[in-house]
């Protein structure tokens, strides 16, 4: 890839980071709303928290291992950083792979990854048990995440993201695969341990993986969480509502501006549903959700087959 | 050759080493670490290399593929590994070793044997040039010229997951649904999402 | 980057592998050693179908298989692993001897 679109990395970094503040913020309005408190400037704003977080003295366990969990703490902001590394902002791609789509489907498998070491590597037991039940919920959403990706690149015969933008010409994917998209969503949020899927990051387990972070380790894991959410609702637009298309303004501010709108969306779904067990969401991502994506994909391709030239 | 492709061709050969390097040596240590955890996620480096070097070769959906298959078995790997080896956190030092010095010389005459051959032999010329996409060239292939490929595999699937569940779990289906298989709801020890 | 240089690289992952699975005494660490093993053929099938006949899928859908392979001796080997730990508490190589002599 040219050198010019590599120094484009900074300024998605940086966009990233405005995104997780917006995140961060929108969620303690909601938060604020439902305890009944006042909103205020200061109450919105992740200054004060990460500036504690980065002062806080480090906690440590016994016998932690030290190497798996920083890994496991800063791999989820890398993974969703490498996630926006495929995402197009009007025509910039910061890596134009042809198989951007593939490339998304491995950064979110890297945190099945990531999300256990850091459970690991805290060597203290709700930590653990956090790990082990993201692998639980991780094993029922990976199939029907792949295969809510597969329909939109069957729609565009292409697994290039920018191919899959471009063929949503006349119709938006969310109208011809309403379920793949709905899933995506889903996917979404229990790749980010975000609403009904925090089981992992539980308040019965002190907080699961996040239980003995604290520190630097804990605003990366904080942070990353939110960030994934950004990464998969940036992806969400692209993939599903056309990338780039609208009327008057240029297409980098469509991007932003629906990006927006799915990260606000995830924000108010993450209150509103209770937490689903991992092993009760096993028989639901199996029985229900990998039969579901299938048919949107036979459906989908029905639709490419009739209206092949 | 122009100072472009000079230039690409150095990058790549300097890549090819690093990965080259990062796969065979984090190879090894996936049995010199003390620690499971870490001799699984070693494994798992290992195979993220090979899938950029399979990126290298212009294999682009396979190199991904690659790495997204073997993450997902790598965290199911360390799963098992911490539940059924003695000593899964490394915190002695142990030696699950047996034969080591037979084991040792087979291996290093395996190796010779191998590369030897592999710079020995006179190998075929390159015949023809990659498609232009090299994706669609694999996936027709499997649709087509060797759809018995696919259908072998899948049926392959098929029944390893069947004898993997019936090896695996110690509750038969006489179990679940009582002696005469009629008695519904099912009786399992967790209660499914979907249904009773 | 020639075929012969990843040929060598194929080999050395093979060799590894073959010693990890004739030295580990926990059946477990066995299955890694294979897995390297596998690793090192795919690097070869990938680098025939590069260098040797590229116009030809028959190189990726190689590839393909071996990746099948993988996931496929992984559950087997745990499932049998589970199957005799519950049977008799045998987690190494040297215990599990019921079908020998």
């Amino acid at each position: 890839m040219p050198v010019s679109e590599l120094l484009l990395a900074p300024l998605a970094l940086a966009l990233l980071a405005g995104f997780v503040v917006v995140s961060y913020g929108a969620d303690r309005a909601l938060a604020a709303r439902a305890a009944g408190r006042e909103l205020t400037a200061a109450g919105l704003s992740p200054w004060p928290d990460v500036a504690r977080l980065l002062l806080q003295r480090r906690r440590t366990t016994t016998a932690p291992d030290a190497l798996l969990w920083r890994v496991g703490g800063a791999g989820p902001l890398v993974a969703a950083a490498l996630m926006l590394a495929v995402v197009p902002f009007g025509d910039t791609v910061i890596a134009d792979l042809p198989v951007g789509i593939v490339w998304f489907n491995a950064m979110d498998v890297l945190l099945w990854a990531f999300i256990w070491l850091a459970g690991w590597g805290a060597a203290s037991a709700t930590a653990l048990i956090g790990g082990y039940r993201y692998l639980a919920q991780a094993l029922a959403y990976e199939l029907p995440l792949m295969f809510a990706l597969t329909a939109p690149a069957v729609a565009a015969a292409s697994l290039d993201v920018r191919e899959v933008v471009a063929a949503q010409g006349d119709r938006w994917h969310v109208v011809e695969m309403p379920i793949a998209f709905a899933v995506f969503l889903l996917c979404v949020a229990a790749f980010s341990l975000w609403g009904p899927f925090r089981a992992p990051a539980g308040s019965d387990l002190a907080g699961g993986v996040f239980a003995e972070t604290s520190g630097v380790d804990r605003l990366l894991l904080l942070a990353g969480r939110h960030a994934l959410v950004v990464a998969g609702a940036a992806f969400a637009v692209p993939l599903f509502l056309g990338g780039g298309a609208g009327p008057l303004l240029p297409d980098w501010t469509w991007q932003l501006l629906k990006t927006l709108a799915v990260l606000l969306l995830l924000v108010v779904v993450r209150r509103r549903l209770p937490v689903l067990r991992p092993e009760r969401f096993a028989e639901v991502g199996w029985v229900l959700l990998v039969p579901l994506t299938l048919l949107q994909v036979l459906v989908t391709s029905l639709i490419v087959l009739a209206e092949a030239p | 050759m122009t100072p472009d492709d000079v230039t690409a061709e150095a990058v790549t050969t300097v890549v090819f080493v690093l990965l080259a390097l990062v796969a065979v040596g984090f190879g090894f240590l996936v049995f010199r670490v003390d620690s499971m955890a870490r001799a699984t996620f070693a494994l798992a480096v290992s195979f993220v290399a090979v899938g950029g070097i399979l990126l290298l070769l212009d294999l682009d959906y396979l190199g991904v593929v690659v790495v997204v298959m073997m993450v997902m078995e790598m965290a199911i790997m360390a799963v098992f590994m911490i539940a059924y080896m003695m000593n899964p956190a490394g915190l002695m030092p142990m030696s699950m070793y047996h034969d080591k010095a037979r084991a040792m010389s087979v291996a290093v005459g395996t190796f010779v044997v191998l590369a030897g051959g592999a710079l020995l032999v006179d190998w075929p010329e390159r015949q023809g040039a990659p498609p232009a996409d090299v994706t669609e060239q694999v996936g027709l292939g499997i649709m087509g010229s060797h759809m018995l490929v696919m259908m072998g595999i899948g049926a392959v699937i098929l029944t390893t997951i069947v004898s993997a569940l019936v090896l695996a779990s110690a509750r038969s289906r006489y179990d679940r649904l009582g002696d005469d298989l009629k008695t519904r709801p099912a009786r399992d020890p967790i209660r499914g999402g979907v249904g009773p | 980057m020639s075929l012969e240089a990843l040929l060598v690289v194929a080999a050395a992952l093979i060799a590894i592998g073959l010693y990890g699975a004739l030295s580990q005494q926990s059946i477990v660490m066995l299955m890694m050693g294979l897995e390297l093993m596998l690793n090192g053929v795919i690097v070869a099938a990938a680098s025939f179908w590069y260098y040797v006949a590229p116009s030809r899928p028959d190189g990726q859908v190689l590839v393909l298989v071996v990746i099948s392979v993988m996931t496929i001796e992984m559950a087997m080997g745990f499932a049998v692993q589970t199957a005799i730990f519950r049977a008799g508490d045998v987690e190494l190589t040297d215990e599990a001897t019921e079908l020998s002599g």
